[in-house]
């Protein structure tokens, strides 16, 4: 049921991510001040934005499982978060490589994005020690869901905090106003963005997608071994144990 | 709603008063983590930025203990049956979970903050406490409302004591900016209290928003 689309879904995304390095590194021009590098901006802005509509969105998704009570919204936030969690990695490690080419320096801390992105990340990493430390699943999934909502409305609050507590450094893209951006980098920074965004619903599908079939897959070979057991037990035969199945659906 | 409410906190009020668990290990850790910064920083007296960030990240760490404690004793002795058979409003087992943190603050407050300016504080305190004491009662709201939620998420995981302070320490970065920075001029001897409504605000914002959220969400965690 996951699977649906996911082939035109992955040829999309490659698409477009082709088209993004193609911009990047043919059409988009050089930057006066910072040369090269300003380059990583079109990965590192892009990643940044989708991940951290990816904890959003992973909030929403909390909220639709709480609603309703149906375990697959609880699968969907659980692999939204996650997926944000490894594209935040990346936020991290290229705004680190961008500040120490433009600034000269690994971390910057007066630089309120990144400083309230490190708190968001720092947050979220405690989401699957969390989630993982209760054994009931239903209430497993009840407690990632309110953890998902508290963060979810955590994201805006924090941007907004430690906005306010430093001298506006960072280069802003998308002000009200516009920015400073010329069209031809505008237009390649949005199509990155697509592309990652893309990116990202891709891999949701498809980690959802293997999950779901890893879990079905689970059920028919119990549904197997029940069938074999019950087979075997008129015969008078002890049953030997046979191939243990895993307990819980933890990340592959 | 209120009365439950009432009735819950009148119970851990009582537990504490009697066990005298949770407050004193709070000033006791607070008094300690001062004596730390002193001899950490190797300095005898503090003022403006260095003195309100020792001050406030020694606050948030007991306000750690604080929420450690919170929902222990209904989990140990089995209380927690007790309540959630009881035909009450779960949002009632949250505000008296909050109020009970928040007076837990109050009186950790009472005695690390005139702890703070004997040992530590090079300024007076006398001065800027009026202020200080409304910023405290804004942050105080906040943290109560964030640790009871954190509390009652953790207490039922296997490793509570870890997930409490990985979960709560980031939440609580906003307080501690707003905090410190709202103090930093307060204890620098100058009288201008540039920006206080600024940061005033923001507490207020954190509040409002957490306590909306935590109210919202808090049925779901006592839900079995």
């Amino acid at each position: 049921m996951y699977g649906k689309g996911l082939r035109t879904l992955s040829i999309a995304a490659a698409a477009a991510m082709g088209t993004a390095l193609g911009l990047v590194f043919f059409y988009a021009p050089l930057d006066a001040d910072q040369g090269f590098i300003q380059k990583i901006f079109y990965v590192h802005v892009p990643l940044a934005i989708v991940a951290l509509f990816g904890f959003m969105a992973g909030g929403v998704m909390g909220i639709r499982y709480l609603r309703s009570g149906d375990r697959s919204w609880d699968m969907r936030s659980y692999v939204a978060i996650h997926l944000s969690i490894v594209l935040a990695v990346g936020v991290l490690i290229s705004g680190s490589i961008w500040a120490k080419a433009s600034w000269g320096h690994w971390w910057v801390w007066d630089e309120p994005t990144l400083v309230s992105f490190l708190i968001i990340f720092l947050l979220y990493c405690c989401y699957q020690p969390l989630r993982f430390s209760i054994e009931d699943p239903e209430r497993q999934a009840r407690y990632a869901a309110v953890f998902s909502i508290i963060a979810g409305a955590f994201v805006p609050l924090n941007f907004v905090a430690v906005r306010l507590a430093q001298a506006f450094s960072h280069p802003r893209v998308l002000s009200t106003t516009g920015g400073n951006l010329p069209g031809s980098m505008r237009l390649t920074f949005l199509v990155s963005l697509l592309a990652f965004a893309l990116l990202w619903v891709t891999l949701w599908k498809l980690e959802l997608t293997s999950k779901n079939a890893s879990m079905q897959l689970k059920r028919l070979r119990r549904n197997l071994e029940g069938a074999f057991d019950e087979q075997r037990v008129p015969a008078g035969a002890p049953a030997p144990p046979v191939g243990t199945v895993p307990a819980s659906p933890r990340e592959s | 709603m209120i009365g439950t409410a009432w009735a819950i906190l009148r119970k851990d009020l009582q537990i504490e008063l009697r066990t005298k668990e949770s407050v004193p290990a709070m000033a006791l850790f607070s008094v300690t983590v001062f004596v730390l910064f002193h001899f950490g920083l190797q300095r005898n007296e503090l003022e403006g930025d260095l003195a309100a960030g020792v001050l406030w990240v020694t606050l948030i760490l007991a306000t750690v203990l604080g929420v450690n404690r919170l929902f222990v004793a209904e989990r140990e002795q089995g209380g927690i049956d007790g309540l959630l058979l009881a035909p009450i409003d779960r949002t009632s087992v949250f505000i008296a979970k909050a109020s009970a943190l928040f007076l837990y603050l109050v009186l950790l407050e009472i005695v690390a903050v005139p702890a703070f300016g004997i040992l530590l504080l090079g300024p007076n305190l006398f001065t800027p406490l009026p202020t200080l004491v409304l910023l405290l009662v804004l942050a105080d709201i906040g943290l109560a409302s964030v640790g009871a939620l954190v509390s009652a998420l953790a207490v039922e995981t296997r490793a509570r004591d870890l997930i409490v302070p990985l979960l709560l320490l980031p939440l609580l970065v906003p307080v501690t900016i707003a905090g410190a920075e709202a103090t930093e001029p307060l204890f620098s001897g100058s009288q201008a209290a540039h920006e206080l409504g600024k940061w005033l605000g923001l507490l207020g914002l954190y509040d409002m928003v957490f306590l909306l959220v935590s109210i919202a969400v808090f049925d779901f965690l006592l839900e079995d």
